[in-house]
């Protein structure tokens, strides 16, 4: 039998009319479902965002030992570059270093005349996990003729962890999330399909297959789920650039960097639309399975 | 064609609605099933529409097997037998032709074969021109006129009517029982199921009687008639 996409499309809009309040509030729930879901795993995806630019500037800095002749120095290169989380690292001499502190610094010209000699040779290490910081840390002040060395790993861990309880909190928030959406438009919809019952029935009595039945309430869920999804993704869009400006205007958070959301409004998008199309038709088939019975 | 052979239904709380009845209706004939209420008859028409399926024997309705048919098959099965019952079951809040129009639309008919084969159904029950009425702005006749034409409007070789003049008054009771007489007339075959004895004696047609879910007469004739 064809698939009679009209006729369907009707008969969802007008299941979803005869019960206006309901579907109403089932679009309700679902969006705020969607936002909750959206903010948290936007909040992860920006921790991550700015974790990666962490690790981009965050550096291990190891001290060479001022014992070690120059030539002893920069032979430590290849030493530190076998320790397995090194991405790269750069050699800094005294002189480099020296110059790097008076232009950082000296704004006064009081330092101008500093002895190279009071500085140490230097490493500047970048790290492909900042996650396994202290063990690189660990593994660089163990190089024979390694000083010292410098590590913020307050900071590092502090991104760490929001990432991770972000991420966490969203992968959990999206499943009971899920399941409530699910819920209730499935009571939704259920109340559309116990409202029609007596024309299920007459349509299985004349040979209309389960299908055929199923299809109109299948768009009703598909319908919900979709304008859900349109108006979570605007209400999104409106919250993330609040936040946004929020955050360019703080003095303290505008550390931050916060992915502008036309960058990320494609797969924004695309994840509301799957979680909505998802609940909208797992709503309707979980609501009509019992009145196929007949 | 209809035929049950040794046909036992029990159901799952152990009522014995039918103890190995035997009977065939051939194509085209007009069939009146009586007996009390309680008899089995109810449970002929749920074997002929596939909503149970017997216990022991063999239901064939219209070439398929009721015994073995799949869930599938059973929305084909009722393709072929269209069911009138006593209190109509129209939806009230469509029209006429809606209500037509949802039954052709379930086998997957196209809008044009509505426009065209619903008036036609609806001229062969007397209803011309009503297509625009709601149920309840129709007499108890007229709104079974509705239900016969519902059920013949997918072209179905049998009718099956359960208790179709229960809630009529003797007048109209005649009238549908002359249209469905009419309509075998034209080549569908039909079964009547009924408690009414004076309907029964006025159309001289094949009458199988039931009691307690044996088969107690089936011939020409009136409703006492004995086997």
């Amino acid at each position: 039998m064809r698939h009679n996409f009209g006729f369907f499309f009707r008969e969802g809009v007008n299941n979803m009319g005869s019960h206006g309040f309901m579907s109403f509030a089932a679009i309700g729930i679902t969006v705020a479902c969607l936002l909750i879901m959206g903010t948290f795993s936007l909040v992860a995806y920006n921790a991550n965002e700015n974790l990666k630019d962490l690790q981009r500037e965050n550096a291990i800095l190891a001290f060479v030992d001022e014992y070690l002749s120059d030539e002893e120095a920069m032979a430590l290169q290849t030493e530190l570059e076998k320790i397995p989380n090194v991405a790269d690292c750069t050699f800094v001499s005294r002189e480099e270093a020296r110059d790097s502190y008076v232009e950082q610094y000296d704004d006064s010209n009081e330092y101008s005349d500093l002895d190279p000699a009071i500085f140490r040779h230097r490493y500047v290490i970048h790290l492909r996990d900042l996650e396994q910081m202290p063990q690189t840390d660990e593994a660089v002040r163990a190089v024979y003729g390694v000083a010292d060395t410098r590590a913020d790993k307050n900071i590092s861990e502090g991104f760490l962890t929001v990432r991770n309880i972000a991420g966490v909190i969203s992968i959990a928030l999206i499943a009971i999330l899920l399941i409530v959406s699910v819920f209730i438009i499935s009571n939704t919809i259920k109340l559309t399909t116990f409202d029609r019952k007596d024309e299920i029935a007459i349509m299985k009595m004349v040979g209309a297959t389960d299908g055929f039945i199923r299809w109109p309430f299948v768009y009703e869920g598909l319908l919900i789920g979709l304008i859900s999804a349109a108006a979570a993704f605007a209400l999104q869009w409106l919250l993330y650039r609040a936040i946004m400006q929020g955050v360019e205007n703080s003095d303290t958070l505008q550390l931050l960097h916060i992915v502008p959301f036309d960058q990320i409004q494609g797969p924004v998008a695309g994840f509301f639309l799957a979680v909505g199309i998802f609940v909208g038709i797992g709503g309707s088939l979980t609501a009509i399975r019992k009145f196929l019975r007949v | 064609m209809i035929r049950f052979t040794d046909v036992v239904k029990t159901y799952e709380n152990g009522t014995d609605a039918l103890q190995g009845i035997s009977f065939g209706i051939e194509d085209g004939e007009f069939v009146f099933l009586v007996g009390p209420s309680g008899s089995g008859k109810s449970t002929i028409i749920k074997l002929l529409t596939g909503e149970v399926i017997p216990t022991s024997g063999r239901v064939m309705v219209n070439g398929f097997s009721m015994s073995i048919i799949s869930e599938r098959q059973i929305p084909l099965v009722r393709r072929t037998v269209g069911t009138i019952f006593q209190d109509f079951r129209l939806i009230l809040n469509k029209t006429v032709f809606e209500n037509l129009a949802l039954a052709m639309r379930a086998v997957g008919a196209s809008r044009k074969e509505l426009q065209s084969r619903i008036p036609y159904v609806l001229e062969l029950v007397g209803l011309a021109g009503m297509e625009r009425r709601y149920p309840d702005e129709l007499s108890g006749g007229e709104q079974q006129r509705v239900a016969i034409a519902r059920a013949l409007v997918n072209n179905p070789s049998t009718i099956v009517a359960d208790e179709p003049t229960g809630n009529l008054d003797p007048a109209r009771s005649l009238e549908i029982m002359t249209l469905l007489e009419r309509i075998n007339a034209l080549g569908t075959t039909v079964m009547v199921v009924t408690h009414e004895k004076g309907l029964v004696n006025h159309f001289d047609k094949r009458v199988i009687m039931i009691e307690d879910g044996v088969i107690v007469g089936d011939g020409m004739g009136t409703y006492e008639v004995k086997a």
